[in-house]
């Protein structure tokens, strides 16, 4: 069967034409899908002088790494000038966390909505993944109120709590919808055998997940990490993630620009997000279609 | 999907000793409190955020929340303000262009890869990496690329062709394609792969059938793969139209609605008129409206979707 359908699929394996034709187009649409990627690499180690006599796309005539260590330490975003690192690190204490919480909750929700059947589990279920699509600009006012009685105005921890709070709807979809295919009779099973809620969760559950957990925690992180409009206004100065603080550094260099440095900066802070992909591209991309109403 | 029970046959046996029965009592509370909180906290937020957002959207707030009912006031004066009009034919353009856009350049991809070629997997990596990169990023990088001074046009000229003209950054009535040119670049990996997916799912017999009929390859895709898989085509136009009417990261960093208001999108009308104005009630109403928006584009996708799903339920 798949030996047939492989055969059919190949309509130019006996045409050498055709097939230097499909080629020659991935090569070139493979050119312009690298082209922003290969011209910031390149531009991270190319000096402000190199750039500004030709432009920003170009062989570097001599390599500058030191765009790297400014761009991460010394570099002045704003009015500060210690580089991306804080703003790098900002965003790690609020990925991290708000990775693992808001997959834990989900896993729980999904287990709870899933198999754990309860009158109403259908309503609840839809309610909750309604957050997936509302709109960010429809939650902005109420939490600026809630982040201000709670008094996390701008913080990182603020940030964190949005982002649990948010990612619970996701990570709910995806667990749920996985979670449902576990068959009923093994519940049943361990409930007869007297396991409780907890203890199917443990037991049953929780060995099962690990697909879907990877999933999650990789889109969760890849989504927390690229956010930017939370970000930008729920934080200001040195509160900012890398994100939102990119943006101000691209202000704050319009009058001198220093595409060495920003390049590298850009670089740094696109850095996380690639690793994960290359490394778990295919639960990326499990994760982004499970996702993809958002 | 789970293995089912061949996973768990390993896991020990599940009894436990006779409770005590006030153990039984708080066995039988403690999933509720742990079930609740969570799922309480999601639909809340959901439920109560929409409703107090739609609130203040008819009330005269501006800096802070008022409670004043105002009704419809703030509707009408963002509806008539020339930002708000402007946006929204930005959003027109930009979300045809950029659907269109990347649907053809996902569907000529998916297509490509489908041909047994060497090197499936680096292709598709390379054409889905931007999905992984923040949408900052994206619109940084590509400003550099578009600005006339430094960019392509200044290296074109470099090579001696001294008239070679590529500003739509600054020009007036190109800029908003320069969002569709980034919006494309970074979603149609994410078409592609959705396309593959639904291209190697169609079943070899038909294939085969087509083929022993003596169809070519072209009218193969056109006659036999495209029907297939045109529930998916739908689901990918849902997708990135809505992508679209939520684009707010890559403007700002592209272009931040300029020159002038040429690239100006309703989130970002949204953000300006709450943040940056500090007419909460305005801003709430765009907010509204931007759901409104939303909404025309996912209820008859989730009618349609579920339509879908009773019908093959009939057909067994």
């Amino acid at each position: 069967m798949a030996e047939a359908k492989a055969a059919a699929l190949a309509p130019g394996a006996r045409n050498p034409l055709g097939r230097g034709v499909v080629y020659a187009v991935l090569a070139v649409f493979a050119v312009f899908y690298l082209a922003p990627l290969v011209v910031v690499v390149l531009n991270s180690v190319r000096t402000a002088q190199d750039i500004g006599a030709t432009s920003v796309i170009g062989w570097p005539r001599e390599l500058a790494f030191d765009n790297f260590s400014r761009a991460w330490g010394s570099y002045c975003i704003a009015q500060t000038c210690a580089g991306i690192a804080p703003y790098m690190w900002n965003s790690f204490l609020l990925v991290v966390p708000a990775t693992i919480i808001s997959t834990l909750l989900g896993a729980l929700n999904g287990y709870s909505v899933a198999l754990w059947r309860f009158r109403g589990d259908n309503w609840v279920f839809g309610l909750v993944t309604l957050g997936v699509f509302l709109p960010e600009q429809m939650k902005l006012i109420p939490w600026v109120l809630v982040l201000r009685e709670l008094g996390l105005t701008n913080s990182i921890s603020g940030l964190v709590l949005i982002h649990v709070v948010q990612g619970i709807s996701f990570t709910t979809l995806f667990c749920r919808n996985y979670y449902v295919a576990i068959p009923a009779e093994l519940l049943k099973a361990a409930r007869i055998d007297g396991a409780g809620y907890f203890r199917i969760f443990w037991r049953i559950v929780l060995p099962l997940s690990p697909p879907i957990l990877i999933v999650t925690v990789i889109w969760q992180f890849t989504h927390i990490w690229n956010e930017f409009l939370y970000g930008v206004t729920f934080t200001s100065g040195p509160q900012q993630p890398v994100t939102a603080a990119l943006i101000a550094l691209s202000v704050s260099v319009s009058e001198a620009p220093q595409y060495g440095v920003q390049s590298a900066a850009v670089l740094l802070a696109a850095l996380p997000t690639l690793l994960v992909y290359l490394f778990g591209g295919k639960y990326f991309l499990r994760g982004l279609t499970a996702g993809a109403v958002k | 999907m789970p293995a089912g029970t061949a996973a768990v046959a390993g896991v020990p046996p599940l009894a436990r000793p006779a409770p005590a029965r006030w153990r039984g009592w708080l066995g039988r509370l403690a999933p509720h409190l742990v079930l609740w909180p969570p799922l309480l906290v999601s639909v809340l937020h959901v439920v109560s955020f929409t409703a107090y957002t739609t609130w203040i959207s008819f009330t005269p707030s501006t800096l802070l929340p008022e409670y004043d009912w105002v009704g419809v006031q703030n509707y009408v004066s963002v509806l008539n303000s020339r930002n708000w009009k402007i946006a929204y034919s930005n959003l027109v353009i930009y979300g045809c262009g950029f659907v269109l856009l990347t649907t053809a350049l996902g569907l000529l991809l998916a297509v490509l890869i489908d041909q047994r070629i060497r090197a499936e997997n680096l292709f598709r990596t390379i054409f889905l990496y931007p999905m992984a990169v923040s949408f900052v990023v994206t619109g940084t990088v590509w400003a550099w690329l578009l600005n006339p001074g430094i960019g392509i046009q200044h290296l074109v000229r470099g090579f001696g062709w001294a008239g070679f003209r590529f500003d739509w950054l600054v020009d007036r009535e190109m800029a908003i394609y320069t969002i569709v040119i980034a919006g494309a670049w970074q979603a149609s990996g994410f078409a592609m792969a959705l396309f593959l997916a639904g291209i190697r799912s169609v079943d070899a017999d038909l294939y085969r059938a087509a083929q022993i009929d003596g169809a070519g390859p072209w009218r193969i895709y056109r006659r036999v793969v495209l029907p297939c898989i045109g529930p998916i085509f739908i689901a990918v136009l849902v997708i990135l139209l809505q992508f679209a009417i939520k684009t707010f990261d890559l403007v700002r960093a592209l272009t931040g609605g300029g020159p002038g208001l040429a690239t100006q999108l309703p989130t970002l009308v949204v953000y300006d008129l709450m943040f940056q104005r500090g007419l909460l009630g305005r801003g709430a109403a765009a907010a509204v409206m931007l759901l409104l928006s939303l909404l025309v584009v996912l209820l008859p996708y989730f009618a349609y979707a579920r339509w879908r799903k009773r019908r093959e339920a009939r057909h067994g």
